[in-house]
C-alpha cells in the first residue's frame, strides 16, 4: 500500500492503494464515488470514463497511481456550480438519451469531452467519438440526438420523439 | 391534447436526474458493514466428471474464509425451473437437478465449481489458483442434432437422453397439416439458424447476502428484474426460507432484457453463505464471468415449411425447431419455445392450418432462456424470411403477399390457440409506406449504385403476445406461478401518494410514466406521487417486469387500486360536502358536487381521512390505502410493420444500415418519449443480432465469443437515426388502460427485415442467395457473393 | 490481478535499471492493463513510463523524419504529427478516444499485437525504432506475433518516421474489438513504395512485395490488378476466412492507394 493523492471534482484527496488499485476502484471504494461504473474487463465499454487532466481516460484502464498529483472529474463533479444539470446532462434528461443509466457517466463524461474538442460536431462525427462508449437500452438514437442538442444544433428534424 | 404530465405527455424522467448526476444506487454500489467477497471458480471444461476437489492449500492462504463446495450443497434443493412443458405423448418434459455449485460432474464452461470467501476479492481469487482440482473430460455435446441421437454423450447421466421434450403443437393438427402441405400448389421450405445471443446488458450482475441474527432475517441484494420471483424461487425451492423471514431488494438495475428474471446460483450462494459465515457475502461479475453464467437467448435451429394455394393464399405451415436449453433449465427456459413461440407461429396472417414441433434439447453450453422478446423473435424471424422467400419464388411483390394474407378481422382466433383481440396491420402496413418512403427506394437504389454500393431493401410485420398473462391459462400451459400483478397506493394525510409495485423498472422509465396515470385519473400533479418498487418488503406480492407487461398487467392493478382510492374519497368528499356519494364528481383534484360550485380540494379529503375528525366512520375506515391484484384476460397483441434499407459493399460484403423505420401499434400510449425509447433499444438488438452478435462455441464446448474482443456489441456508427411511429393505435379491449407493451417489439420485428434487405441487396445485382444466416458478417456476405450461399 | 509493486521513473536512465530485475514496462496500459485483469501477467513490479518527459512529444529531425517519443500518446500523435499526416491520421483511428490518451506508440510497437495499427505504419515507413540501448530498423524490428527484437527490459524510446511522399492507411475493423481484422499502410517514397499489412497474417505484420514491386512502377489501384494474396498463413477465425483476409489485403492495399495523400 501505498498514499495516492489527487484532486477530485476539485477537491484534494488521498488515501491509500495498492499498486495494482485502479483508478475506478480508488473512486468507488475508497472515495465512495459510486457514479463512476465498471461494465467490462477488456476496456471497452466505457462506463468507466472519467476525465484526468481534463481528457477523457478509462478509469478502469489507468492505475490510481498513475494518476497521482493529477486533476480527476467524475460524473459527480459535472453539474454546475449550482447544483443545476450541465448542458450535456440537461441535454440527455431532454432528450431521453438514458434509460437504464449504467453508461449514462461515461456517456457524459465522453460527450463533454467531445464537445470541448468539436463544439460542433456532426451526426457521423459523434458517432465515430461513441466507439468506446456502449450502450444496450437506446440504440444510441437519442444519445446521439442529445448531445447534437448540447451543441446547440436544431434537432427537430430528426425523426420521431 | 394531453395535460402536461398526465397520459400521454411526453414527460422527461425523474430519475434520469440522479443517472445523469452519478447518483444512481445500484447493487455494486451497496457494501454491507464487514463483507466478505466471494469468487466462483468455474470450469474451463465443458464437460468432465468431477473426481476431486482439494482446497486445504487454498484454506490456508491469507484471507481465505472458507471454500465451499457442491458437496456444502447436498442438503440444499436445486435451482428450480418455473415453467413445465407437456411433450406430444402426454409426458412431462425431463428436468434435470441444478446444483448451486457442480457436484459430480460439470456440464458447460463457466459451471461454478467452488466458491472461495475471502476478506478481499483478489485474495479470493488467488487461493482459487491454489485448489486442485481433479477433473476427468468427458466428450461434450455441442450440436443439438447430435446430442439427441443415439449414443450421444449425455449432460445428464440420471436423464434417458438429451432431449427435454419433444412438444408438438397442435398435435391434433399435425395430420391435416401434413396432408395440406402435401397437396399444396407451392411449398416454399426454408431451413435456418436463429443465432446464440448474450443479452450484455450494461450492469453485469452483482448479489450481495445478508443475514441479521437478531431477528433471523435474510437479505439479499441483487440485479433482479423481478424480486418477488427470486424470493419466491430461491426461499421455497433452494434454501428452504419462508418469506417472512427473506428480503430480497433490487435498487436501480442496470439493464435486464431477460436475462435478469432467472433465479442463479449465486443468489442462492450469497444467500447461504451469509448465514453459514455469519458476513455479508458479495458477489460481482466481471464481464467476462457473465459471459459464461449469464443465461444466452434465441440458439434455434428451424426448417419452416409454407404451403400457398394457386392465388397465393397461405394454407398451411409446418415447423420443426430444435432449441437449445443449454446444460440446465433456467427459470424459464423451456417456455421460451413452446408457449412464447408455436402460439405466435400464425403471425399477421390467416393461416388456417399450422403445426409446429420443437424439440428441446441439453448441451454442454451455458443455460438458454428469455431474452427481449424470447421466442417471439425466433417466431417472427422465421416466419417472414419464409413469406419473403415465398415471394421471391412466385415473383410477386412482398408487400401485397403480406396484405393479401393478413388477418383483417378481430377478434380473431388463431390455429395456435390464441386470440387476437384487436390490431390493424394494413393501418401500419400504410404507415410503413409513408414513413419509410418506399416510393423513394428504387431511386435511393440508382444513387448507391452510382457509388458502386449494393443497395436493398427488406421489410417484415410481426405480432408479439405480450402483457403476460392469464395466470389460469398460463397455469394450464405449465407456468408453476401465477402471472398477475400487484400495486398499492398509498395516499398521505397531506395528499402525497406512494405507489408501490410488483414490477421493478430496469431501464423503463417506471418512477416516470407510472405516476402519469394516477396523476391523470385523480387531477394532481406527478410530481407528488412517487413510485416504491424493488424490494420484497416495500411492496406487493408482484411478478416483475418481462414481457413487456409492466403497464399493461401492475398498470392495470394501479389503475384498480387509484379507483379503489377515488371510491373511497368521493365518500369522505361526500360526508364533508354533506352530498351524497353519488353526486360528487373528481376533476383536476378537486371533488365536487355535481352541478353546484361546493367543492372541497384533494388534499383536504386526504387529511380528513388521517384526522378522521369530522368523518363517517360508521361507514368506513380512517386512513387512504389500497392494493389491488390484477390478472389480465388475456395477452395483449402488440404488432406492426418494418423496413430496413442497407448498403452492401461488395468489394467487402459490409453491410451498413442506411434506413430504418417502425410502424408499431401499441395501443394507447402514456408516454411517448418513453415508448420511442423503448422501440429505439429494440431495434439496435435487433439489428445487432442480425448483423454483428453471435455466441459461438467450438466443437468441444469452448465460447469463442467470450469477451467483448469478439462478442460484437452494437455501437454508435452501427446504427442510423431510426424513424418510429406509433400512432396506428388499437387499444387492447380487456386492460383499462387499453395498453399493449412496448419493451420488445424493436428486437422482435427488426431481424427478418435487415436480413430481407440484405438478401434483396445480392440477389437484385444477380447474385442468387436465397437465404444467409444471422449474423451477416462481411466475411459471410462476401462469400455469399463469391462462393454461392 | 495478481500483486505488484508500481515505480514511476521521471528519466529513461532510471526506467531502465528500474527493469533490469523482474520488473515489466508499462506504457499506456490500454492492452496490459486487462492481460494483467484477466490474470495472464504476474509482473511483480510494473515500471511506468508515463511520467518520463524526454519520452513524450513529437518533433522534426535534421534528416525530416517526424520523431515520436515512445511515450507519446496516440491523441498526441494525431495532433501533433502534421509534417506526416497519413501518420496522424493513422493515428486518430487507433483504439478510442479514451484510449487513444492513454496508450502510446512505444507499447504498441512494444506489445506488437497482429492487429494493431501503429506495426504497419513503422514497417511501411522503414521507421527506425530508437531503444535506450540502441537503434533497430523496422524490417529487422517485427519478429512475428507479440515478438520483436526487443531484449528484456529494453524501452522504445523514440519511433523515426521517414516522411513519404504519398501515404494511406486502410483499416478494415473487427466489429467486436474494432482492431483491424486487415489494414493495410501503403507509403510512396522516392525510392519505391512500401506496403504493411497487419491483422491477417498468423505471423503478425509483413510487408506484401509483390505489391511494392507493382506499385513503385505504377503507383496506382490497378497495377494491382493481376496481383492476388494466397491465404496461407492468413489468421482465420470467427469474424473472416483466411480467404475472405487475403482477398481484404487487395482491396485494402487498392482503397489506400487510391486515397494516398
Amino acid at each position: 500500500m501505498t498514499q495516492v493523492s489527487m484532486t477530485v471534482n476539485g477537491k484534494a484527496v488521498s488515501g491509500d492503494a495498492e499498486g495494482r488499485t485502479l483508478l475506478v476502484q480508488f473512486l468507488r471504494e475508497t472515495l465512495n464515488l459510486t457514479g463512476t461504473h465498471v461494465g467490462c474487463d477488456t476496456s471497452q465499454c466505457g462506463a468507466c470514463v472519467v476525465h484526468v487532466n481534463g481528457k477523457a481516460v478509462k478509469s478502469c484502464a489507468i492505475f490510481a497511481a498513475e494518476v497521482e498529483g493529477a486533476e480527476v472529474t467524475t460524473i459527480e463533479g459535472m453539474a454546475n456550480a449550482d447544483g443545476s444539470l450541465s448542458k450535456v446532462q440537461q441535454a440527455f434528461q431532454d432528450h431521453h438519451g438514458l434509460q437504464c443509466g449504467f453508461c449514462t457517466p461515461g456517456m457524459v463524461m465522453s460527450a463533454t469531452a467531445l464537445l470541448g474538442e468539436n463544439p460542433n460536431p456532426s451526426e457521423a462525427e459523434i458517432r465515430a467519438y461513441l466507439e468506446g462508449n456502449i450502450c444496450r437500452c437506446t440504440g444510441y438514437h437519442n444519445i446521439v440526438k442529445s448531445i447534437m442538442a448540447a451543441a446547440g444544433q436544431d434537432t427537430s428534424k430528426i425523426a420521431a420523439e | 391534447m394531453p395535460k402536461d404530465g398526465g397520459i400521454g405527455a411526453a414527460t422527461p424522467r425523474r430519475e434520469d436526474v440522479r443517472f445523469l448526476t452519478g447518483n444512481g444506487k445500484y447493487t455494486d454500489d451497496i457494501n454491507v458493514r464487514g463483507q466478505a467477497y466471494v469468487h466462483f471458480l468455474r470450469s474451463d471444461i465443458a464437460h468432465a466428471k468431477i473426481n476431486g476437489i482439494d482446497t486445504s492449500e487454498a484454506e490456508k492462504m491469507d484471507g481465505v474464509i472458507r471454500v465451499f463446495t457442491g458437496a456444502d450443497f447436498e442438503a440444499v434443493g436445486s435451482i428450480p425451473c418455473g415453467w413445465q412443458v407437456t411433450d406430444r405423448h402426454g409426458e412431462a418434459m425431463q428436468e434435470p437437478r441444478h446444483p448451486v455449485l457442480a457436484h459430480g460432474k460439470v456440464r458447460h464452461v463457466g459451471d461454478p465449481i467452488c466458491a472461495i470467501v475471502a476478506e478481499t476479492y483478489e485474495a479470493a481469487r488467488d487461493a482459487a489458483e491454489a485448489i486442485d482440482l481433479d477433473l476427468e473430460e468427458l466428450p461434450a455435446v455441442v450440436d443439438m442434432k447430435e446430442a439427441v441421437k443415439d449414443g450421444a454423450p449425455k449432460v445428464h447421466d440420471e436423464l434417458t437422453s438429451n432431449l427435454c421434450y419433444d412438444w408438438g403443437f397442435v398435435e391434433d393438427n399435425r395430420a391435416a397439416v401434413d396432408e395440406a402441405i402435401k397437396n399444396a400448389h407451392h411449398v416454399t421450405t426454408l431451413e435456418l439458424v436463429n443465432n446464440r445471443l448474450v443479452a450484455n446488458p450494461m450492469e453485469p450482475r452483482v448479489a450481495v447476502g445478508d443475514y441479521d441474527r437478531s431477528d433471523e432475517e435474510h437479505t439479499l441484494y441483487t440485479t433482479s428484474q423481478n424480486p418477488h420471483v427470486i424470493r419466491l424461487l430461491m426461499g421455497a425451492f433452494v434454501l428452504g426460507i419462508p418469506e417472512h423471514k427473506l428480503r430480497v431488494v433490487a435498487p436501480d438495475v442496470g439493464g435486464g432484457f431477460g436475462t435478469k428474471i432467472f433465479h442463479y446460483a449465486e443468489e442462492a450462494f450469497v444467500t447461504f453463505a451469509a448465514k453459514e459465515l455469519n458476513r455479508p457475502v458479495k458477489w460481482t461479475a466481471s464481464r467476462s464471468e457473465a459471459f459464461m453464467s449469464d443465461a444466452h437467448g434465441r440458439d434455434h435451429i428451424t426448417k419452416i415449411e409454407l404451403a400457398l394455394d394457386k392465388d397465393n393464399n397461405f394454407t398451411a405451415l409446418r415447423t420443426e425447431t430444435y432449441a437449445n436449453m443449454g446444460a440446465y433449465l433456467s427459470t424459464f427456459a423451456p417456455s421460451v419455445p413452446t408457449w412464447l413461440h408455436g402460439t405466435l407461429m400464425a403471425g399477421n396472417y390467416k393461416t388456417p392450418l399450422i403445426y409446429v414441433n420443437v424439440k428441446a434439447v441439453f448441451t454442454n453450453t451455458v443455460p438458454v432462456d428469455a431474452y427481449r422478446g424470447a421466442g417471439r423473435p425466433e417466431a417472427t424471424f422465421q416466419l417472414e424470411r419464409v413469406v419473403d422467400k415465398a415471394a421471391r419464388e412466385l415473383g410477386v411483390d412482398p408487400i401485397a403477399l403480406r396484405r393479401q394474407n393478413f388477418i383483417t378481422e378481430f377478434p380473431y382466433a388463431t390455429p395456435v390457440a390464441v386470440e387476437y383481440d384487436t390490431g390493424d396491420y394494413n393501418a401500419t402496413m400504410d404507415k410503413l409506406t409513408e414513413i419509410a418512403d418506399l416510393s423513394g427506394f428504387e431511386a435511393r437504389r440508382k444513387e448507391s449504385e452510382a457509388r458502386g454500393k449494393l443497395r436493398g431493401l427488406g421489410l417484415n410485420c410481426y405480432i408479439e403476445a405480450c402483457g403476460i398473462a392469464p395466470s389460469n391459462l398460463v397455469g394450464q400451459l405449465g407456468a408453476r406461478a401465477g402471472l398477475y400483478d400487484a400495486a398499492t397506493v398509498r395516499v398521505n394525510a397531506t395528499g402525497s401518494i406512494s405507489v408501490m409495485v410488483g414490477a421493478h423498472s430496469h431501464g423503463q422509465g417506471h418512477e416516470t410514466a407510472f405516476p402519469q396515470v394516477v396523476a391523470d385519473m385523480i387531477g394532481i400533479d406527478a410530481s407528488q406521487i412517487d413510485i416504491v418498487h424493488g424490494d420484497t418488503a416495500r411492496t406487493p406480492f408482484g411478478m416483475g417486469t418481462y414481457g413487456s407487461r409492466s403497464l399493461a398487467v401492475c398498470g392495470s392493478a394501479m389503475v384498480k387500486a387509484t379507483e379503489k382510492i377515488i371510491n373511497k374519497a368521493k365518500k369522505i368528499a361526500a360526508h364533508l360536502l354533506e352530498a351524497s356519494d353519488e353526486d360528487i364528481e373528481l376533476a383536476d383534484g378537486q371533488f365536487t358536487v355535481a352541478g353546484t360550485d361546493k367543492s372541497v380540494a384533494w388534499g383536504d379529503v386526504t387529511l380528513a381521512a388521517y384526522v378522521p375528525h369530522n368523518y363517517p366512520l360508521e361507514d368506513i375506515e380512517p386512513g387512504l390505502e389500497e392494493t389491488a391484484f390484477y390478472d389480465p384476460a388475456n395477452f395483449t397483441y402488440p404488432s406492426g410493420a418494418y423496413a430496413c434499407e442497407v448498403e452492401v459493399d461488395p468489394d467487402t460484403g459490409k453491410v451498413t444500415i442506411e434506413r430504418f423505420a417502425a410502424a408499431d401499434d401499441f395501443g394507447n400510449i402514456i408516454n411517448p418519449m418513453i415508448v420511442s425509447g423503448q422501440v429505439h433499444g429494440g431495434l439496435a438488438q435487433g439489428i445487432g443480432q442480425a448483423l454483428l452478435e453471435n455466441c459461438a462455441y467450438d466443437e468441444d464446448g469452448q465460447i469463442l465469443s467470450a469477451s467483448y474482443m469478439d462478442y460484437a456489441m452494437p455501437r454508435a456508427d452501427d446504427v442510423p437515426f431510426y424513424s418510429v411511429d406509433h400512432s396506428c393505435q388499437t387499444p387492447c379491449t380487456h386492460n383499462p388502460l387499453g395498453v399493449k407493451g412496448c419493451g420488445e417489439a424493436g428486437a422482435i420485428g427488426s431481424p427478418p427485415s435487415v436480413v430481407n434487405a440484405v438478401l434483396d441487396a445480392l440477389n437484385a445485382a444477380g447474385h442468387d442467395v436465397p437465404h444467409l444466416d444471422m449474423p451477416l458478417t462481411p466475411s459471410k456476405v462476401w462469400d455469399a457473393m463469391n462462393k454461392g450461399a | 490481478m495478481y500483486a505488484f509493486d508500481i515505480e514511476r521513473p521521471t528519466t529513461i536512465a532510471d526506467a531502465a535499471k528500474a527493469l533490469s530485475g523482474e520488473a515489466q514496462a508499462l506504457g499506456g496500459g490500454q492492452t496490459l492493463i486487462p492481460t494483467l485483469k484477466a490474470r495472464l501477467a504476474d509482473p511483480g513490479t510494473l515500471v511506468s513510463l508515463s511520467g518520463i518527459s524526454e519520452m513524450q512529444g513529437v518533433c522534426m529531425s535534421d534528416a525530416g523524419e517526424v520523431c515520436i517519443g515512445g511515450g507519446t500518446t496516440h491523441a498526441t500523435v494525431a495532433a501533433e504529427a502534421t509534417a506526416y499526416p497519413a501518420l496522424a491520421e493513422t493515428a486518430s483511428h487507433i483504439g478510442d478516444p479514451a484510449v487513444r490518451n492513454r496508450g502510446t506508440i512505444g507499447g504498441s510497437l512494444a506489445n506488437n499485437d497482429p492487429s494493431a495499427c501503429y506495426p504497419a505504419a513503422a514497417l511501411a515507413s522503414g521507421a527506425t525504432i530508437i531503444t535506450n540501448a540502441r537503434e533497430i530498423a523496422a524490417d529487422d524490428y517485427f519478429q512475428g506475433m507479440f515478438t520483436t527484437a526487443l531484449d528484456e527490459g529494453e524501452i522504445i524510446t523514440e519511433v523515426r518516421f521517414p516522411v513519404p511522399e504519398k501515404a494511406n492507411y486502410q483499416k478494415f475493423v473487427q466489429p467486436a474489438s474494432r482492431f483491424a481484422l486487415v489494414g493495410v499502410y501503403v507509403a510512396k517514397y522516392a525510392d519505391g513504395v512500401r506496403v504493411a499489412v497487419t491483422g491477417a497474417s498468423e505471423e503478425g505484420v509483413f510487408r506484401w512485395t509483390e505489391a511494392e514491386a507493382a506499385l513503385t512502377s505504377n503507383f496506382s489501384a490497378e497495377a494491382l490488378d493481376g496481383l492476388s494474396v494466397s491465404a496461407d498463413g492468413m489468421i482465420g477465425d470467427l469474424h473472416g476466412s483466411a480467404d475472405y483476409r487475403a482477398h481484404l489485403v487487395k482491396v485494402m492495399t487498392g482503397r489506400a492507394v487510391s486515397a494516398a495523400a
